[in-house]
């Protein structure tokens, strides 16, 4: 559904594009029906399952409040509702997002449409920040867990994943410029590294946090919880609040980064910005939702196509299209096997893994390693 | 006015730049000549403060190592050779671009109309839809010119001059579009402005820039009127070759000076 729409309006112009140059027009538009496919998808995921609350009836009462005799929900439908369904849709938006926002600041960045959190190894340090807190904060780091509670986890998932872009950011740039190559070579080691100290940590890991890691590596939405919301949801809504302020920056940094700064552009404040609320969006959602792959390259790369590179556009418009992306995942994870569930995780790699083959083919005497 | 102090640059432990000292006016379309190699881009980027430098550089009496970059911006407007772009923008966003930090300058409501009207300027009319990727290389720097001319439109603002420093603007472009652009800079020039631009073509330098500065091995080998600059003995000096000025070719040998130019 959410793909047809993009067709649809890339298609208004000649090959996609205005003869005027100005495509601020059509991006405004298509936002604005990304906003109702979000609200559709999202009322759609609340009412999809085993109890059949209507979407409408759900309005209705959100609207006008509830008539005596006449709810909307039984008292086992409002729980499973509001405590079970309502949880996970609204972690499913935040993580949507933030994931394909991050993929849209990052690609931003690092000046390249390939850079992508869970492909250079971001993810899996925000893993391992993760990892380190599910086996030894019981144990040896008793005392940051204690301090820290539920935030534990989502911040050191984020001084994990924030480390590991300092160090691609140092590795990668020379003199203003980021080599592609080295970009993922040094995303392949980083993750290397990152995987073998989690690997570590499974192999201390007893039987129960055996368990909780292996769904966790695998991506799901499922355990959502409000207090999971409340644990990752401030600082994924902080970090998104802030990209809208580096969208011209960015805009300005992909004529390079000396041409950036002669524009007016603070450069060096613009990066750091943009390494922290990366760092921050992604090191919450993997530490609620686990390694959930491609959104932030899939969601990007398609609104490029349909309303051009234009930051001011582009990051609101992944918020929306990568929210809905995600909800459509986790219906199909929670339907496609009913009543088990897949994994988030193995939908969006399935999809998402040829989807990127397909990048590849298309660009492929455009990307110069 | 630009004023540049006993400016030095060094890259690692290699010096590039040596102790130049360089000043430009207002109104003034000052040419920085010199062999491959003989650090006029590098002075160019300490001039913009792209690159550290020991020394003094000021603009308009203030220091730029102490402007903020959005000062900068509202000052001066800096072309760079080439700028590889790494995301499908069409034409009019790049141009727009230049409207980022600073200030056109221009009346109020006639920022939207600046990028058709610096388009113009470089003769690409109708290229506003075009892909930037999809250019020649010339017609890449012509719409980069265009986003530069956006960010300092008016050449005085609050009625202080502004500045456009170019790195080679010419080098790929044809003859006709070569004396477009330099009209385009020595009109901003004229209008209150400075310029300070590197060109390879001493024909078109002596015909445009009202002083040269001539950088050999990262120095100064001579600063001022093309007249007094361009000499026989300065050019086998500096570029190691023995030219002589205002020689015409044999009789039978065609040549097309731009200063030939009707109109």
């Amino acid at each position: 559904m959410t793909d047809e729409t993009i067709a649809g309006v890339a298609g208004t112009g000649a090959d996609g594009r205005p003869a005027s140059g100005d495509r601020s027009a059509r991006a405004v538009i298509v936002i604005c029906l990304l906003a109702v496919v979000l609200a559709f998808t999202a009322l759609t995921s609340l009412t999809w399952g085993a109890s059949d609350a209507s979407a409408l009836g759900l309005v209705g009462e959100w609207l006008f409040g509830s008539t005596p005799g006449n709810e909307a929900l039984s008292a086992r439908d409002a729980i499973i509702v509001y405590d079970i369904r309502l949880p996970r849709v609204i972690l499913g938006i935040l993580i949507g997002a933030a994931l394909a926002v991050s993929g849209a600041v990052m690609q931003g960045l690092f000046r390249n449409p390939l850079a992508d959190p869970g492909l250079v190894g971001v993810s899996s340090g925000a893993g391992l920040g993760a990892v380190l807190i599910i086996v030894l904060g019981a144990s040896v780091l008793m005392p940051v867990t204690a301090l820290l509670g539920t935030y534990a986890l989502p911040l050191a998932a984020f001084f994990g994943g924030l480390l590991t872009t300092i160090i691609l950011y140092n590795v990668a740039t020379r003199q203003g410029r980021t080599s592609i190559a080295t970009m993922l070579l040094a995303g392949i080691a980083l993750g290397a590294m990152a995987m073998a100290l989690t690997g570590v940590m499974v192999y201390m890991a007893d039987d129960r946090q055996l368990r909780d890691l292996t769904f966790w590596q695998l991506g799901s939405l499922a355990g959502a919880t409000w207090i999971k919301i409340a644990a990752a949801g401030p600082i994924i809504v902080l970090a998104l609040a802030v990209t809208p302020f580096l969208a011209k920056g960015l805009n300005a940094l992909s004529l390079g980064e000396a041409t950036a700064a002669h524009l007016g552009v603070p450069v060096q404040r613009l990066k750091y910005i943009a390494i922290v609320s990366v760092s921050a969006a992604i090191g919450a959602s993997v530490a609620v939702s686990g390694g959930i792959g491609f959104i932030g390259i899939v969601v990007p790369h398609l609104l490029r196509l349909a309303i051009g590179p234009d930051n001011r556009y582009l990051l609101p418009a992944s918020a929306l299209l990568g929210a809905s992306l995600l909800l459509l995942a986790d219906a199909v994870s929670r339907t496609i096997v009913a009543p088990a569930e897949l994994p988030i995780g193995i939908i969006t790699a399935a999809v998402g893994g040829p989807f990127f083959l397909w990048i590849l083919l298309r660009n492929r005497s455009v990307i110069d390693l | 006015m630009l004023e540049a102090r006993q400016v030095s640059v060094s890259i690692g432990a290699k010096r590039i730049v040596n102790d130049i000292d360089f000043t430009v006016r207002p109104g003034e379309l000052a040419a920085i000549v010199g062999p491959n190699g003989s650090g006029k881009t590098t002075f160019l980027k300490a001039l913009t403060g792209e690159l550290s430098y020991s020394g003094s550089i000021s603009l308009n009496g203030k220091d730029i190592s102490a402007l903020k970059p959005w000062q900068a911006a509202s000052m001066r407007a800096v072309l760079p050779q080439s700028t590889a772009l790494s995301f499908p923008f069409t034409v009019r966003e790049i141009v727009k671009l230049g409207v980022t930090g600073g200030r056109s300058g221009a009346l109020a409501g006639e920022d939207d109309r600046l990028p058709d009207r610096a388009l113009a300027r470089v003769d690409l009319e109708g290229f506003a839809g075009r892909f930037y990727q999809e250019l020649s290389g010339g017609e890449q720097q012509r719409v980069q010119l265009a986003r530069v001319l956006c960010q300092v439109w008016a050449p005085v603002l609050d009625g202080k001059p502004r500045y456009l420093f170019l790195d080679e603007p010419v080098s790929s472009l044809d003859i006709k579009h070569q004396l477009i652009i330099m009209n385009i800079a020595r009109d901003f020039a004229r209008r209150g402005g400075a310029v300070v631009a590197i060109l390879h073509d001493l024909n078109l330098t002596a015909m445009y820039a009202d002083s040269i500065a001539v950088m050999h091995r990262g120095c100064l080998a001579a600063m001022g009127a093309p007249q007094d600059v361009l000499s026989d003995d300065l050019i086998e000096r500096v570029f190691g070759c023995r030219l002589r000025v205002g020689a015409l070719p044999a009789a039978n040998v065609p040549f097309v000076l731009p200063q030939s130019a009707v109109g």
